[in-house]
């Protein structure tokens, strides 16, 4: 099971998304095409906004660090930051503004708390470089790595309740010490209390 | 590509947003390409504020005589005239052909001159939608302009929301700020204060108010610029060996401005010019829905695609931001380019690979 798939499970049929960071509009297109979920997406890079209007998908070109501001209030069923969330400066601020347009929000990231960073960090005594992670630390755009763990304690603090997770590793899901074997976290979170 | 203009002219009278009547009128226009069996390949460019009908092509007795968006439409270009029936067209109250202030009054038989009534946006989009029934067009697959020729894409999606299927919306704002509009009224007044203007009856006596056409050219060409293009381009090169402690040109800027106000005033017409700085200042389709914006575009059906430029400071990106803003409270298909390129206002005229790979992109997208 893809990322791509997971998402797209998670997102009912003709719900209104919005992608942010959402590279050449490969998750929207598929949204479109297997939910018929409308939506825009968010992205900085010239490159990959180019591609996007090649495919025909929704592109704003803004900076997620200056907010959501053009975007009204619960507009969106779904707000998704696909493997985005490290390379942003100030998450907090970034996850309340998904959960203020949209009524859910899907955040996957690569989990730094997978063995093999771990074991990199550990043992080899250089930061991980591995396939979700293929930077070396002086040339990434990633600046704020997570695991699982400090990911839920942020949902806890920010009062957003995890509805849903999925946890990756070679497009394989894992069930068992998910913070250790999975490579790829994907969660869906909503602001409303239990 | 050899192009010839054309006219096309309406006997049915034009009433205009200001109350008065135009009789009668003209249009003067170009077109590149062929207009499919279906009609459905149409596209209408606007131009801005010194622009015309002759967006591409050359004459065949004037090859010099270059469109002034050949870079952007033509064959194998961005806006591909091998796929596209595009149509060129010259704004009513204009002086490159259409009726204007140097045409004549049919109620005299003198030239208008400042008995031409202030024409607006709007009324610029009721003249082109003529023009489109002329040339049997019901629906046009794209209407496309920058700066002002954007205030008329975006009027188009307003004023005839069936008869666009893509509005594309280049350094564009939706209002003048007041900014802008000052330093409309500083380039009005330069004109109007010429001893050579006599209210708007130049043509007469004989004579034209080149001076004040020459400064309100310079104060335009200013805000065309940014910042740093102009340092860029002009820096503080001299013009003469060492400063020469008087008021001749010292600075390249100075020969800069001097000249393009020289060849400004040698072509263009003043009440025109006063006309068209006034449209400017006048458009805000959120007037009527107390400034709401997105309440204005409610009745848009097109798909937008809005692009500026982040060194423009005369329509800044957060102004194209907020018609985004409108736009998607609506729910629009729409994509929003910023570009960051660094030549100011005049951008939108400039080939940009990445303004001009997104322009080619989304014309390729959209269906015949």
């Amino acid at each position: 099971m893809t990322e791509l798939e997971t998402i797209a499970r998670w997102v009912s049929p003709g719900a209104r998304v919005l992608d942010l960071g959402c590279g050449d509009g490969t998750l929207l297109k598929h949204l479109w095409q297997t939910r018929q979920a409308p939506g825009y997406g968010v992205e900085i890079d010239d490159a990959k906004v180019l591609e996007c209007i090649r495919n025909d998908v929704n592109v704003l070109q803004m900076d997620l660090e200056d907010g959501l501001s053009v975007f009204q209030d619960g507009s969106f069923q779904c707000v998704i930051l696909s493997e985005t969330l490290q390379a942003i400066h100030r998450q907090e601020p970034l996850l309340r503004e998904m959960l203020r347009v949209g009524r859910e929000a899907i955040v996957s990231f690569p989990n730094f708390g997978y063995w093999r960073a771990r074991i990199q960090i550990a043992l080899g005594g250089h930061m991980p470089v591995s396939k979700e992670l293929p930077y070396q630390w002086y040339d990434t755009p990633n600046v704020h790595h997570c695991t699982l763990v400090d990911f839920e304690a942020l949902c806890a603090k920010l009062g957003l309740r995890v509805l849903e997770r999925v946890v990756l590793r070679d497009g394989h899901p894992v069930g068992v010490l998910p913070n250790l074997l999975g490579s790829l976290a994907i969660y869906r979170v909503s602001a409303q209390p239990r | 590509m050899i192009v010839t203009p054309q006219k096309a002219r309406f006997s049915e009278p034009l009433k205009l947003t200001g109350g008065a009547v135009l009789p009668e009128f003209e249009i003067a226009y170009e077109t590149y390409g062929e207009l499919n069996a279906a009609r459905s390949n149409a596209v209408l460019v606007c131009h801005a504020l010194n622009a015309s009908h002759h967006v591409a092509g050359s004459y065949a007795d004037d090859p010099e005589n270059l469109g002034w968006w050949d870079n952007m439409v033509g064959p194998g270009k961005p806006l591909d005239t091998n796929r596209f029936f595009v149509i060129g067209n010259n704004y009513i109250g204009s002086c490159f052909g259409s009726t204007g202030p140097t045409s004549t009054n049919p109620a005299t038989g003198k030239p208008w001159g400042a008995d031409f009534p202030v024409v607006t946006v709007e009324d610029w989009v009721a003249a082109q939608a003529r023009l489109a029934d002329h040339l049997g067009i019901e629906r046009f697959a794209a209407v496309m302009g920058g700066s002002l020729g954007a205030m008329q894409a975006l009027q188009w999606a307003l004023s005839h929301p069936q008869r666009v299927r893509h509005s594309i919306v280049i350094a564009a704002t939706p209002r003048l700020s007041a900014q802008n509009i000052a330093f409309n009224e500083v380039a009005r007044q330069a004109i109007m204060t010429d001893p050579d203007f006599h209210g708007g009856h130049y043509y007469e006596k004989g004579v034209v108010p080149r001076r004040g056409l020459r400064i309100a050219r310079m104060i335009g060409h200013i805000t065309y610029l940014s910042d740093d293009a102009m340092m860029e381009k002009f820096g503080r090169v001299l013009r003469r060996v060492t400063p020469g402690f008087d008021f001749d040109v010292d600075f390249e800027i100075e020969s800069y401005l001097r000249h393009q106000g020289d060849k400004f005033s040698s072509y263009f017409d003043a009440n025109t010019y006063l006309r068209i700085t006034k449209a400017l200042d006048y458009y805000d389709p959120a007037a009527d829905f107390g400034g709401d914006l997105s309440a204005a575009f409610a009745r848009a059906q097109a798909d937008f695609l809005v692009v500026s430029f982040t060194s423009d400071w005369r329509f800044a990106s957060s102004r194209s931001r907020q018609i985004v803003r409108a736009l998607l409270d609506n729910r629009r298909v729409l994509s929003y380019l910023e570009i960051d390129a660094p030549q100011g206002h005049d951008a939108f005229l400039l080939d940009d690979a990445r303004y001009f790979g997104a322009l080619r992109a989304y014309f390729g997208n959209i269906a015949l």
